[in-house]
C-alpha cells in the first residue's frame, strides 16, 4: 500500500479554481485569511485580480458572497467548514439561500480529521446545517478526482452549494476516467446483502470494508453519496429493496447528516429496512493526528464492516 | 434643488407615507415607526438620484439600493409603487399569503427590489458585494444602503464597514437612519451606538451628517457622496421615527405595530391635509 497517492480534495479544490479562472472570467475567489490553508491561494496567485482577501469576517464575505452574486459573478466563498456552515450560518440561509444566489462555498477542513487543531475546529455539523436550507445542494467528494470534477461542475451550476473538502491526504477511489453525474449517487460497487451509503474519505473506507466483508463471505453494495442533497433516493432504494440492510458512513455526526438523510428517505420510501449509522457518535472530538482520530472514532472500514455484520443480523 | 423639485419629492413622499400607513393598516402588522423615518430618503434616491428604470428593473448597469433595514419594507414597495415597478393596489396586500409584498424585502417576489433582506446587518455587506462587483467589471453603477441606528449594534455592520473602507468602495454609501429608537427603547439606553459619525470615520469613511427630513440636506450629501473618491461615503441621517403621522412621531411603540381603524382614519386625515397643502 506504500505506493498508494494520497492527496488531500482541499488541494483539488484550489487546483480546480485555478483551471475554472482559466476557462471562466466571471469566476471570482473569496476567502477569509485562509488561503494558504483552503487552497485557494492558488487561484490568488494565477488571478489575484479576481482573488479578495475577505479578512476574519466570515460573516460579511457571505453577504459579500451573495452581492457579488446578483451582479453575475460565479463566486466561490471559503473558510473552513466550522466558520463558513458554523459561524456563518444565518448568512448564508439568509444571504445566500433564500435569494437562491449563485455562491459556490468552498467548506474545508471539514470532519474529525483536521486532527490536531482539536474540537473547537473539527465541524461534524455542517452536514446537517446546510441541508436543512431550502435549495441548498451539498457535495462532499470522495477523493481528489471527484472534488476536481464537483468543482467544475459547481461551476456550470446556477445556484448555492456547499462543497464539503478535507484537510487530510487521502487515497484516491476514482481515476481520471471519472465523470461526476450531479445530483446521483452512483454504486460503485454492486453486491447483494448489504448496502453501505457512504461520502467523502468514508467511500474509500467503505472500499477497504467491502474487502474485509468478502472474506467472511458477506457481499456488499457501495454507493458513493457524493451528493447529500438533493439525495439520489431512487438509487438507495433500490439498493435496500436489493439488500434488505443498509449501513450508513460519514466524516460527520450521525445526527443530521447522511444517516438521517438515508433514514429518511428509506422510511418515506415506503419500505424500511434496518439501518446503522456510521459516524461521530453525537461527541465532539479531540487533538490528535488524523488518522489515529479516525480509528478512535470508528471512522474506519473495520467499523464499517463490524456494522454491516451488525446491519445485516437485524434483517427478519 | 429647485423649489419645483422639492415640492415634486415632498408630494411623493406625502403620497408614500400614505402607502406605508395603507399597507400596514390593512396587514394589521408591520412596521410603520421606521418607515416613515427613511421613507424621505428612499423617495429621493429613486425619483430623483438613481439611474433605475421600473420597465427594465434588471439591468446590470442599473444603481443598486439594498434596505438593510428590511422591516422599513413598506416604505420601499411604496415608494417602487409610486415610481411604477408594480400597480399601487398591491399595497393593500401586504403580508398577506397571495402577496407579492412580503413583510420583509425578498428578490423572490417583488420587482425592483435588489436583495432579500430582514435579518439586521446582512444588507450592508450584500450592499459591499455589489459595489465590488461594479469594480471588479470596470462599471459605474453605485450602490445606496439603508441602515437602522438600532441595526449598527449587529457586530456584522462593523465587519462590513471595516472592508467597504479597506477595499476603496466609494462606490457605496450607507446611511443610517438615526431616529433614536428601537423595540426595547432609546438606542442609548438600550446599547449606545453614538457616537455613529466618529464611529463610521474612524473605519475610514467619509462621514455627512444631515436632517433625514430635508431634501435640500439629502441632496447635497448625496451629491457629495457620489463626488468623493477613495473611501465609502455614510450619511447618518437625523430622523424623527414615524414622522409625518402626528401621534407616531418619536414614540417607541409605534416601531412594529399596525394602526386601528381609528388611528389608520387619523393618519390618512392628516397626510391627506398636508398633500393638499403642497398640491395647493
Amino acid at each position: 500500500m506504500a505506493d498508494v497517492v494520497k492527496t488531500a480534495t482541499r488541494d483539488a479544490y484550489g487546483k480546480a479554481l485555478v483551471e475554472l479562472g482559466a476557462i471562466n472570467d466571471k469566476v471570482v475567489v473569496l476567502d477569509a485569511d485562509l488561503a494558504a490553508a483552503t487552497k485557494t491561494g492558488m487561484f490568488k496567485k494565477e488571478f489575484p485580480d479576481r482573488f479578495i482577501d475577505s479578512g476574519i469576517c466570515e460573516s460579511n464575505m457571505m453577504g459579500v458572497a451573495a452581492g457579488l452574486a446578483t451582479t453575475g459573478y460565479v463566486v466561490f466563498a471559503s473558510s473552513f467548514a466550522m466558520f463558513a456552515a458554523g459561524r456563518a450560518f444565518e448568512q448564508v440561509r439568509n444571504s445566500i439561500g433564500y435569494p437562491h444566489l449563485n455562491v459556490k462555498i468552498g467548506a474545508t477542513h471539514a470532519g474529525i480529521s483536521v486532527g490536531e487543531d482539536g474540537a473547537s475546529h473539527q465541524c461534524c455539523e455542517d452536514i446537517g446545517l446546510m441541508r436543512t436550507i431550502p435549495g441548498m445542494t451539498i457535495i462532499n467528494p470522495a477523493d481528489a478526482v471527484e472534488a476536481r470534477a464537483a468543482v467544475l461542475a459547481a461551476a456550470e451550476y446556477d445556484g448555492p452549494v456547499y462543497m464539503r473538502f478535507g484537510r487530510l491526504a487521502v487515497p484516491c477511489v476514482f481515476d481520471e476516467s471519472y465523470k461526476f453525474e450531479w445530483g446521483k449517487a452512483p454504486v460503485l460497487s454492486e453486491g447483494k446483502d448489504v448496502t453501505i451509503c457512504a461520502t467523502g474519505l468514508m467511500v474509500n473506507e467503505a472500499v477497504e470494508a467491502k474487502k474485509l466483508l468478502a472474506e467472511e463471505g458477506i457481499d456488499a453494495e457501495i454507493i458513493n453519496v457524493h451528493t447529500i442533497k438533493p439525495l439520489d433516493s431512487e438509487t438507495i432504494l433500490a439498493s435496500a429493496a436489493k439488500t434488505g440492510c443498509v449501513v450508513t458512513a460519514e466524516e460527520h455526526n450521525i445526527i443530521g447528516g447522511l444517516g438521517s438523510a438515508v433514514c429518511e428517505a428509506l422510511c418515506e420510501g415506503g419500505s424500511p429496512v434496518p439501518v446503522v449509522r456510521v459516524g461521530v457518535n453525537d461527541m465532539f472530538g479531540k487533538s490528535g493526528p488524523a488518522v489515529e482520530l479516525l480509528h478512535i472514532y470508528g471512522l474506519d472500514a473495520a467499523n464499517i464492516a463490524a456494522k454491516a455484520k451488525a446491519a445485516i443480523a437485524l434483517k427478519k | 434643488m429647485d423649489a419645483v423639485n422639492r415640492k415634486q419629492l415632498k408630494i411623493l413622499a406625502c403620497k408614500a407615507r400614505m402607502g406605508i400607513v395603507e399597507g400596514v393598516y390593512n396587514a394589521k402588522s408591520g412596521h410603520p415607526g421606521g418607515s416613515l423615518s427613511c421613507v424621505d430618503i428612499i423617495t429621493y434616491l429613486y425619483f430623483n438620484h438613481m439611474n433605475v428604470d421600473p420597465i427594465d428593473p434588471k439591468n446590470e448597469n442599473r444603481d443598486r439600493f439594498v434596505l438593510s433595514k428590511g422591516h422599513a419594507a413598506p416604505a420601499l414597495y411604496a415608494v417602487l409603487a409610486l415610481k411604477g415597478y408594480f400597480p399601487m393596489e398591491w399595497i393593500k396586500t401586504l403580508r398577506k399569503s397571495d402577496s407579492n409584498l412580503q413583510g420583509h424585502p425578498s428578490i423572490k417576489y417583488t420587482p425592483g427590489v435588489d436583495m432579500c433582506t430582514g435579518s439586521l446587518g446582512q444588507g450592508i455587506s450584500a450592499a459591499c458585494g455589489m459595489a465590488l462587483g461594479a469594480k471588479l467589471a470596470g462599471k459605474d453603477f453605485r450602490v445606496y444602503t439603508i441602515l437602522g441606528d438600532g441595526e449598527i449594534q449587529e457586530g456584522q455592520v462593523w465587519e462590513a464597514a471595516m472592508y467597504a473602507s479597506a477595499k476603496g468602495l466609494d462606490n457605496l454609501v450607507a446611511v443610517v437612519d438615526n431616529n433614536n429608537l428601537q423595540i426595547d427603547g432609546t438606542v442609548a439606553e438600550v446599547n449606545s451606538p453614538y457616537p455613529i459619525a466618529e464611529k463610521f470615520k474612524a473605519f475610514g469613511w467619509n462621514v455627512i451628517e444631515i436632517d433625514a427630513h430635508s431634501f435640500d440636506e439629502i441632496d447635497a450629501a448625496f451629491n457629495a457622496a457620489r463626488e468623493f473618491k477613495g473611501k465609502p461615503t455614510c450619511i447618518v441621517a437625523k430622523s424623527i421615527k414615524g414622522k409625518g403621522v402626528s401621534y407616531m412621531e418619536d414614540k417607541v411603540n409605534w416601531h412594529g405595530v399596525a394602526p386601528k381603524q381609528e388611528e389608520y382614519e387619523q393618519a390618512m386625515q392628516e397626510l391627506n391635509a398636508a398633500l393638499a397643502e403642497l398640491e395647493a
